[in-house]
């Protein structure tokens, strides 16, 4: 396999993965635990407590 | 001082309030070397004839100073900061922090008293001998195991993206490191590369542009994504877009080194390659800035009170100036041009001091008082003067390189009718030394901002209450 046959492979397989990443990112699935992980910056604060335990279950 | 500490008693702030120190206090050390160096290409006579005053020795010296003293401190200060309070969970161990701590400082006066004398692997910002490259990995090592420990023994199901930028980070700077230093040692301070001829420079900037990439780039955005939320007092943009940046920055960056090679015996292709790569790195660098200031879209008032936040928030434009900047200069025609002159220098500062430095500053001034369990900085006003002086700083600094940059490419590459060069290299020299009066200037007032920040932390640290409340007070009346 000469570079040009195994670059062509290299990128169409990146460029699958890159969508891949995309789909799953912003699937409807990922929705619940994105949005859990996006608060946990605030979810240590004394004030937040019974949210960061609502999120923690 | 711990027992003044009442604020999440659980986590390990000590080692994190020596790292938080250490990169004001390194940050200063390295940005005045700087600003000896700049003044030393303006007056020369002030390398006062001794040899480890010269440009040549001291050069070094600041970059890894500012780099992985400044920077490499607030990395750790930050990521150990930030892996706790988002894991919910201790240091995985205050044993191995504190040889962090220590090892790396050691590492650093290694660097202070090994570069002045010369001794150098010449390998640029992988200059340290041998000796001291194994100590950095065993540190590095201690680093991502008290990292990864910390991350593996969380006590909330999800990794924060701040973690997984820090982590990419951590692990891949090992990797560069490792592989780019191999050497074949000779003596105690001297040792050759096991790579040659341009296999060895393909080594080294594949490690030169990742230290940017990871380094610079990658931790210092771990650092973003946790801190400008934080002081925007906001969840970020979108969570969604943040983790597509993660992946296709990682992914990404690793191919661009090529892009320092440009025309040189490097195989045309992987030119080639290094500059496509570069260009596409524009999108992901893009869509990390866009997600860090829209964080602030309906809160943008804050802006006008809050100057820590005015220093990320401006970190990010410098760093989407510059993230623009870089794919244009891998271009192989403005390399042709850039190449070489005073326009890479511009540029790496517009990154180094517009982005790298004023993220770390914002991240410190936010990091002083929750540490030190302060109600909030010495003085807010001294903060606002600090940011105002960094950014006329770079902007007179990276303006000055510019014009210098292209002047210097424009008369170097300008040919005669027969074929003679027009201007010889002493006259592009002379044409460029206005510039660096400029460039001293703009460096001598972010030397002056962070004289500024140290006085303002250390008020902070050692003010009591009293103190405050009567600033407070203060304030409120002027």
């Amino acid at each position: 396999m000469d570079y040009a046959v195994s670059g062509s492979i290299f990128t169409v397989l990146v460029f699958v993965c890159f969508i891949g990443v995309v789909l799953w990112a912003y699937s409807k699935k990922s929705k619940k635990r994105f949005d859990e992980a996006q608060n946990l910056i605030f979810a240590d604060e004394p004030q937040t407590n019974k949210q960061e335990s609502k999120l923690d279950e | 001082m711990s027992d003044a500490i009442q604020v999440h008693p659980e986590y390990n702030y000590k080692v994190v309030r020596q790292f938080a120190v250490m990169t004001v206090v390194w940050g200063i050390i390295g940005m005045a070397i700087g600003v000896f160096i700049a003044a030393q290409l303006y007056w020369p006579a002030l390398n006062f004839d001794t040899p480890w005053l010269t440009f040549s020795r001291l050069r070094p010296l600041h970059t890894n100073a500012v780099i992985f003293a400044f920077g490499g401190c607030a990395l750790m200060a930050t990521s150990f900061y930030v892996v706790q309070r988002t894991s919910q969970v201790r240091l995985f161990s205050d044993k191995l922090a504190a040889f962090v701590f220590w090892g790396w400082q050691l590492v650093i006066v290694m660097a202070v008293i090994t570069l002045p004398m010369g001794l150098t692997s010449t390998k640029e910002y992988a200059e340290l001998e041998w000796p001291i490259d194994i100590l950095i990995a065993l540190v590095w090592v201690a680093y991502m195991i008290t990292f990864f420990g910390t991350m593996i023994i969380r006590k909330v199901s999800h990794i924060y993206v701040a973690n997984w930028f820090f982590g990419g980070f951590i692990l891949t700077v090992l990797v560069l490191h490792v592989a780019n230093s191999m050497v074949v040692p000779v003596s105690l301070f001297k040792s050759y590369s096991i790579y040659a001829g341009s296999v060895d420079a393909m080594m080294q900037w594949w490690y030169g542009h990742n230290a940017v990439g990871f380094f610079l780039t990658a931790g210092f955005l771990g650092m973003m994504y946790y801190f400008v939320p934080k002081q925007a007092g906001r969840p970020v943009y979108s969570y969604r877009l943040s983790v597509v940046h993660f992946w296709a920055l990682i992914s990404l960056y690793i191919w661009a080194g090529p892009h320092h090679l440009h025309y040189t015996a490097l195989p045309d292709w992987t030119q080639s390659l290094g500059m496509a790569m570069s260009i596409i790195l524009f999108v992901p660098s893009w869509g990390g800035m866009i997600n860090g200031i829209m964080t602030l879209s309906g809160a943008w008032h804050k802006l006008r009170t809050d100057p820590i936040l005015r220093f990320l928030v401006v970190s990010l434009s410098f760093y989407g100036m510059s993230t623009f900047e870089g794919p244009m200069m891998a271009i192989k025609t403005v390399n042709a041009l850039s190449h070489y002159t005073d326009w890479t220098v511009g540029h790496v500062h517009s990154g180094a001091l517009g982005w790298v430095a004023m993220v770390s500053i914002g991240a410190i001034y936010h990091l002083i008082p929750v540490l030190f369990n302060r109600e909030r900085m010495y003085s807010i006003y001294l903060i606002n003067v600090h940011f105002w002086l960094a950014t006329i700083g770079v902007v007179l600094y990276i303006v000055a390189m510019w014009m210098s940059g292209v002047l210097q490419g424009l008369m170097w590459r300008a040919i005669n009718a027969d074929g003679t060069l027009t201007y010889s290299f002493v006259e592009s020299l002379e044409a460029s030394k206005p510039f660096y009066l400029v460039r001293f200037i703009g460096g001598v007032l972010v030397v002056t901002g962070m004289l500024i920040m140290a006085y303002n932390c250390y008020r902070t640290i050692k003010g009591h209450t009293s103190r405050e409340v009567l600033d407070d007070t203060e304030l409120k009346a002027a």
